[in-house]
């Protein structure tokens, strides 16, 4: 289950859990847009650390909350990122987007 | 050359069945002893193939998917995903990175060219109103195949 939560002065942190593909991205979507819309955040935290499962729906996902953080003057960091995902956001090219931290795993 | 393994799966387009579909095909190759990146590849591959014959083979309706699977000595693997649903007309296009018909759903485009990435081959066959059918390929170098 996705979960957002304040992790400091304007910044949410949104933990994603389980597989993110089509079916499972609407649900976490309206999870993170909802709290986006109330807090109306200057940091929004895609923490990656429970993701057992990405494919290109991932990559739609921070595609959007990437572009909602730009409507509303906030950014956007991507935490936590497992290496296979990892390599399916660079397909993306995502990584010159949003802020990739790569603790927690090897980089390549 | 004759597959030394092979298996046949069909299923209702409905989206919880993409997970399904994955961890299948996963099961099946497990027995060529893949490492964990190479199963995760062919995962996320058969995953992108799947979502396409839901979202955009059967976009209003629910039809079937039909996945087969074979197994090589030389350790290729390919997996063919079939629909039967209303074809694409430019191929060429709908391989192009960024493009799609989705629209209010945040699809990224990038499907194909996931597929492409991850894969040795990736082959789309269509036509308008006709079956869909996307073949990937990928060499599996067994981890105690010295001849890999």
């Amino acid at each position: 289950m996705t979960t957002v939560e304040k992790t400091g002065e304007g910044e949410l942190t949104a933990r994603l859990a389980g597989d993110i593909d089509h079916h499972s991205v609407g649900e976490m979507r309206d999870i993170i847009d909802d709290a986006v819309d109330r807090d109306r955040p200057c940091l929004l935290v895609l923490d990656f650390g429970a993701v057992t499962f990405m494919d290109s729906s991932g990559i739609g996902l921070v595609m959007g909350r990437y572009k909602r953080m730009d409507e509303i003057g906030g950014k956007l960091k991507i935490t936590n990122v497992p290496p296979q995902m990892r390599k399916v956001m660079r397909i993306s090219g995502i990584d010159r987007l949003a802020t990739i931290d790569n603790k927690g795993g090897t980089s390549k | 050359m004759n597959p030394i393994n092979s298996m046949k799966l069909d299923f209702e387009s409905r989206s919880v069945n993409e997970g399904f579909a994955r961890s299948a095909v996963s099961a099946f190759i497990a027995q060529l002893d893949p490492t964990v990146d190479q199963l995760a590849d062919i995962k996320t591959s058969v995953s992108e193939a799947v979502t396409n014959c839901i979202v955009h083979g059967y976009r209003d309706r629910i039809g079937r998917v039909y996945i087969s699977a074979a197994l090589y000595e030389d350790g290729r693997i390919v997996i063919k995903i079939k629909d039967k649903g209303c074809g694409i007309e430019n191929v060429e296009q709908a391989m192009e990175p960024l493009f799609t018909t989705g629209n209010s759903d945040e699809r990224s485009g990038l499907g194909f060219s996931v597929m492409q990435s991850l894969m040795d081959k990736v082959k789309v066959r269509s036509k308008p109103g006709g079956p869909t059918v996307v073949t990937l390929e990928r060499r599996i170098s067994s981890k105690g195949d010295t001849n890999a």
